[in-house]
């Protein structure tokens, strides 16, 4: 049988917006995803970590608090140090379309901003996943 | 009359059966079932024979019993809601400057935005804090900030809403503090706090403590302002976060007023008598974008309120029944496509708000699903307040849609859904039972995702999101943060750190640790303390210690 394909949802920094965390994670789940969903305020540091006990193929992270720019590639660091080289990284939230380019420069696959349906990200997700 | 009714009933079905089925068979309507925005089914026409009024039980007159036609006897004939944008980025420095920016603008109050380490009572210098300063609102973190934050602003001529739940003990204190060095009194102050930590567990998530501390924490506040700070609005109990996480209507209703009933109890618990605190209660909706429905949701909210507090509480005082509230427009209504569109919406909600008879309203910025507001978008949000205001007549009569068959339809829908969600809620054993079993949360969960599906399904339309959508260009002079916001609040803190008496810190700080680990009020303590310039966080890392911390359950 085909191996599901693993996401965590992560909320990294410490606003507690978890809306549309929560409603992608009930999409994924309802796309055949396998779903873990971290909770509220966590670093880096935990995601990664916790990235590495669940063994997953994704980390998607959803964060509307304006610290995109310091804690995204903070993330794709700290995955990488454990060597989780080929955990594909997605965002999502209040990001402006100007700092999007620094942020794929620094590892995060795709940025989805409000008004994205559910469906583009399980898309993307399955293709660059099977890709890989 | 109800001879009258009867044949009304029976004219509409012979509408029905002729003149409506004759249009039908010619042109379908647009869609087998209508709703509102959150799913109450609407019918085709409400005739007087669609809604049950008792006009003087349940509507009555304003400023009287159960106050659905409004609080005030004059409503906006006497004086018109209080204009207040809630604003604050960066340092303390350029906030004064927004403040006083709105201030000359006609802005009649502020509404302070703190950053979101004050919001969770983490300093700057926090590991935590890193790239989160000043980012949402102000980064404060200490006495010092605040002196800078209301610098030229007379504390005893303006109201100050502040946005502040799980720290808000130490954030009043502030207040309280700064204007004693203005020589201003503390039971001068008008304002708010937001101080409602039920709802950061079930949907805002800015808490620190359990429940129980917290509780404690806001009863001590109700007590040493109903003492000292007389004309302060001791808690502002928000639906406006549960709506933004996807409630409908009646849950954004249901659950506000079943925390409200949760405070009024743990404030009884704590020795207090109800009509001491409870005219200093007030709450905070939101405004989405179904103008019949919100307006409706207020009249219930406020009909609804008024026979819990007089009937279950046996509250006497007519202040103790009165549902006073600030709205804010739907930030989560906003669309970051074609945000120009955003400036209409904006207009509905507040039209709603004002229909709805608020005592004071925030209108959001058309830029705000991309970032914080400019000057500019946050001038024309309070142009539109003001041309509602003076140019639309709203303001003229009081709750000029009340007599409508559909408002008043609404409204009887609104208000016995609410009832439902409070009476199951108090089945639990009230609100804190219910959200440590994640009722709340699941309730609006679901809610949040049967709209997504519904906005992806197309079944709902969002103007320029999944439908008239155009190519368009991201667009360019968004407001930004500085990053160095942080390195100069981490050099202020120390320059502040090296300054002090840190003998006099650690004493009162050893005098809250005991206060905390006794049964007494915690205000007078933590007063000293802000005093003595402790930060929040060695305020808060004490009443950490001594608390513990919230673990939420997370689902989804």
């Amino acid at each position: 049988m085909e191996r599901k394909i693993r996401v965590l949802v992560a909320k990294p920094g410490l606003d507690g917006h978890d809306r549309g965390a929560k409603v992608v994670a009930r999409a994924f789940r309802d796309a055949g995803f396998e779903v873990i969903y971290t909770g509220l305020r966590q670093t880096p540091e935990q995601i990664a970590e916790a990235a590495l006990q669940e063994d997953v193929d994704v980390v998607a992270l959803s964060i509307l608090s304006g610290a995109h720019n310091t804690l995204l590639p903070k993330t794709v660091e700290a995955l990488r140090a454990r060597g989780l080289d080929d955990v594909l990284v997605v965002g999502g939230g209040v990001i402006p379309a100007e700092d999007i380019p620094y942020l794929k420069e620094h590892g995060i696959a795709e940025i989805f901003t409000p008004g994205t349906p559910t469906s583009v990200a399980v898309e993307f997700i399955r293709q660059h996943v099977q890709a890989g | 009359m109800s001879e009258q009714l009867d044949r009304i009933v029976r004219e509409k079905e012979r509408w029905q059966e002729t003149t409506v089925r004759e249009a039908l068979s010619r042109f379908p309507e647009r869609s087998e079932q209508f709703t509102t925005n959150s799913g109450v089914p609407v019918e085709r026409l409400y005739t007087p024979a669609d809604v049950q009024i008792d006009y003087l039980n349940d509507l009555g007159f304003p400023g009287e019993y159960p106050f659905t036609r409004g609080v005030q006897p004059t409503m906006y004939r006497g004086r018109l809601w209080t204009m207040r944008q809630y604003a604050g980025f960066g340092t303390a420095e350029e906030s004064n400057q927004r403040y006083k920016y709105l201030l000359a603008n006609g802005q009649m109050g502020l509404s302070v935005a703190f950053d979101l380490p004050t919001q969770i009572g983490l300093d700057s210098d926090s590991p935590l804090a890193e790239g989160e300063v000043g980012k949402v609102g102000v980064a404060i973190d200490s006495l010092a900030d605040m002196e800078v934050l209301f610098d030229g602003i007379p504390l005893d001529k303006v109201s100050t809403s502040m946005t502040i739940n799980a720290p808000a003990a130490v954030l009043l204190a502030m207040y309280i503090a700064v204007a004693e060095k203005q020589g201003v009194p503390s039971y001068k102050l008008q304002g708010t706090i937001q101080n409602d930590i039920l709802k950061e567990y079930v949907a805002r998530g800015t808490y620190i403590f359990p429940p129980g501390p917290s509780m404690r924490l806001i009863t001590d506040i109700f007590a040493f302002c109903e003492e000292h700070v007389p004309k302060w609005n001791t808690i502002s109990i928000s639906g406006y976060h549960i709506r933004e996480a996807g409630s409908t209507a009646a849950q954004e209703v249901g659950f506000t007023l079943a925390n409200g009933i949760e405070y009024v109890r743990a404030a009884i618990n704590a020795g207090l008598k109800v009509d001491d605190f409870a005219p200093r209660l007030s709450f905070f909706f939101n405004a989405h974008n179904d103008f019949f429905e919100e307006v409706a949701k207020f009249r219930a909210a406020r009909r609804l309120w008024a026979r819990i507090m007089k009937e279950h509480f046996g509250a006497k005082n007519p202040k103790s029944w009165m549902l006073r509230f600030h709205t804010q427009t739907g930030g989560s209504t906003l669309t970051a496509q074609q945000p120009l569109n955003n400036i209409v919406r904006v207009t509905l909600q507040a039209f709603a708000a004002v229909c709805g008879g608020t005592q004071s309203l925030h209108t959001n910025s058309w830029d705000e699903a991309l970032c914080l507001p400019t000057e500019e978008s946050v001038r024309v949000a309070l142009r539109t307040q003001q041309i509602i205001a003076y140019e639309s007549g709203a303001a003229e009569t009081i709750d000029p849609l009340a007599g409508s068959y559909y408002i008043e339809h609404l409204t009887n829908t609104i208000e016995a859904e609410a009832k439902a969600y409070i009476d199951k809620i108090e089945a639990m054993g009230g609100a804190v039972k219910a959200i440590e079993a994640g009722y709340m949360q699941r309730e609006i969960q679901e809610a949040a995702y049967r709209y997504q599906r519904q906005v992806e399904s197309g079944e709902r339309i969002i103007v320029g999101v999944n439908k008239f959508t155009v190519e368009e260009e991201p667009p360019k002079n968004l407001l930004k943060v500085d990053p160095k916001v942080q390195e100069a609040q981490i050099a202020k803190l120390r320059k502040l750190k090296a300054e002090r008496s840190q003998a006099e810190v650690d004493a009162r700080l050893a005098d809250l640790r005991a206060a905390a680990q006794s049964t007494a009020n915690l205000m007078p303590p933590i007063l000293a303390a802000v005093k003595a310039y402790a930060t929040l966080q060695e305020i808060c890392d004490v009443l950490r210690d001594v608390f513990g911390e919230y673990q939420p359950s997370e689902e989804f």
